[in-house]
């Protein structure tokens, strides 16, 4: 563990990674305390300029809504939905492909057809569908992003138990009498873990991207603001008012970028062996 | 070769029914009656319309015959009414998909191209300022939403400079023919295939540089130097031709990605396109259209992955059809 943190520390693209990722969590944390205004309440005149007034820094929007107020309390729900959609595409990947994995054949098979098959479907597309069908709200839209993202999941851990299952400490474990899921759980997930960790990084960079963007052509939750749901409000009034779009667009793109970077830095930190190539 | 196209069209055709029969499901899992959802709201009130529905469906029959009767309509072609818009909803994707393709396959070019020169140049310069440069524009690009993006260059080209138009296909009421309406279409498509195609550019810029640096340090690399080949020569038929593999297969992997960004960029610059045709659907609830829509993008993906898998077998040394 301490070499772990030794060496993403000492990976660049991973600190930087770090510093923003707590950045975001303390504001989706506290910034809703200490910054009280409702991002739903009309706070001053519509379309106020940025940097005029010190109590709304980031002006206001069409309906004289705070614009920072409304970033801060966007910060929850991207990183919200960004995590548990992860959480979830793992719940549902990583089983999938153990199995598929341990017991090959004709399991094997069956699983890998049916992931293949929805990592063909075209995964915006399905999440618009689905998020639509179902009705918006929180629930759904994690749900679509869970639905397009556990493929990669299940397939990166079916080649990781394919390659540790012939090891001599699974094999030691098959003589002793362990059961099946007890090798799974305890002998070979343990050590496929870093790659999904990294793969998961990533994930829940992608899932903001999907979720702002659904809600950007209006598939967010009616009760929640968020920064896709910003931009999508702002962009009818673009050239009345560029900052009601610039400003949370920057917000997305600096989570989105700190996440990859963290998956650098982790897969540096994980995978030693890898990080080296392309040096 | 053939055996190989033949064996890929029948999974692809596979693929394509699993996804009508879930496309089948998914109207049944909205809330309501079948017929409503799938008259959409405007038409859920027309009591003739649903009715119509209804027995076309066969929606009082069993199951597993609504399915087959569903599956057979798809087959034929046949995906619906979209009482909205008051037509065909193949009829209405068709109009439609000319305008889709140019835009995809504008900015599936434009990314390719210069994500490979991008990623050949920071390999070719790796640990350089020029390789750092390139690595964090890539990274950069790569973290911006494609909505914001194309707001971002509307407000540069279109606001600021007024160079691009920042919407439509063409000029309207220009009516220009020939050379001319080419030239404005040209002008129009600018901007969303740029908008479009950066996003991947950023990945396929990553993707070759790592590959590029990867192949460099094989050992056939090593041999064709040993044998005194010229440093051109290498980098162009022995590095890059092998370091592009993971690059084409990416580039299949993307494919879907590629038709959910065309829904946003031309919901953005009112691209008419049948992303935009995904996106009216979606803003009138007209299901009928709005799973047409899905099962079109979902049977163009299986073909551009079936022509990415064709050109890796081209483009890969190691692979002959011969056998």
């Amino acid at each position: 563990m301490k070499q772990f943190w030794k060496s993403m520390l000492k990976s660049p693209s991973g600190v930087i990674g770090l510093i923003i990722l707590l950045l975001a969590i303390s504001v989706a944390v506290f910034g809703p305390m200490l910054f009280p205004n409702s991002p739903w309440r009309m706070v001053q005149r519509p379309f106020l300029p940025p940097f005029t007034l010190s109590t709304v820094p980031l002006g206001t929007d069409a309906l004289g809504r705070d614009v920072f107020a409304g970033m801060i309390f966007g910060a929850r729900v991207s990183l919200l939905v960004g995590l548990v959609s992860t959480l979830v595409a793992l719940i549902v990947g990583v089983p999938i492909g153990a199995m598929a994995g341990y017991f090959g054949g004709k399991v094997d098979d069956a699983l890998m057809r049916f992931t293949e098959f929805f990592q063909t479907i075209p995964s915006f597309a399905l999440a618009i569908v689905l998020v639509a069908i179902l009705q918006p709200s929180i629930y759904s839209i994690v749900a679509s992003i869970a639905v397009v993202s556990w493929p990669p999941v299940a397939r990166l851990v079916r080649g990781e138990v394919l390659s540790l299952r012939t090891r001599e400490y699974v094999q030691a474990a098959v003589v002793t009498g362990q059961s099946n899921g007890w090798i799974i759980l305890r002998e070979i997930l343990p050590n496929a873990l870093s790659s999904v960790i990294v793969l998961a990084s990533l994930m829940v960079a992608t899932a903001i991207l999907l979720e702002s963007s659904l809600s950007f052509l209006g598939l967010g939750d009616p009760n929640l603001i968020s920064w896709g749901y910003m931009v999508g409000a702002g962009r009818t009034v673009i050239r009345q008012a560029w900052w009601i779009t610039v400003f949370p667009g920057i917000a997305i793109l600096i989570s989105v970028l700190g996440l990859n970077l963290i998956g650098e830095g982790l897969n540096d930190a994980l995978n030693p062996r890898l990080s080296r190539e392309g040096r | 070769m053939l055996s190989f196209v033949a064996q890929r069209v029948v999974k692809g055709v596979i693929v394509l029914l699993a996804i009508v029969v879930l496309n089948f499901f998914l109207i049944r899992l909205a809330p309501g009656d079948p017929a409503m959802v799938m008259a959409g709201e405007a038409g859920a009130s027309d009591q003739v319309f649903v009715k119509q529905l209804r027995e076309k469906f066969g929606l009082d029959k069993p199951l597993p015959e609504q399915l087959f009767i569903y599956v057979k309509g798809v087959v034929g072609l046949d995906l619906g009414f979209s009482f909205r818009q008051q037509a065909p909803v193949a009829k209405l994707i068709g109009e439609r998909l000319p305008a889709t393709l140019l835009l995809t396959l504008t900015a599936f070019a434009i990314s390719l191209a210069l994500g490979i020169l991008f990623g050949t140049f920071a390999a070719r310069f790796a640990g350089t300022f020029l390789d750092t440069g390139i690595t964090v524009f890539a990274l950069i690009f790569y973290a911006m939403p494609i909505f914001w993006v194309a707001l971002m260059g509307i407000l540069l080209f279109s606001v600021a400079f007024d160079w691009l138009p920042s919407f439509g296909y063409e000029t309207v009421g220009a009516n220009l023919t020939g050379l001319a309406h080419a030239l404005d279409v040209a002008k129009h498509l600018i901007m969303p295939a740029m908008t479009l195609g950066l996003f991947f550019m950023a990945t396929y810029t990553r993707m070759t540089r790592a590959s590029m640096l990867e192949v460099k340090r094989l050992d056939f690399v090593k041999t064709a130097r040993a044998k005194g080949l010229s440093d051109a020569v290498i980098q162009r038929r022995h590095v890059l031709r092998n370091a592009l593999l993971p690059v084409v297969t990416l580039a299949g992997v993307h494919s879907g990605t590629l038709i959910g960004g065309a829904v946003i960029t031309e919901t953005v610059f009112a691209w008419p396109g049948i992303g935009r045709l995904m996106y009216d659907a979606l803003l009138q609830r007209d299901y009928n259209l709005l799973l047409g829509v899905f099962v079109i993008c979902s049977a163009m993906v299986l073909i551009f992955n079936l022509i990415t898998d064709l050109v890796y077998r081209l483009v890969d040394p190691r692979i002959e059809f011969a056998s």
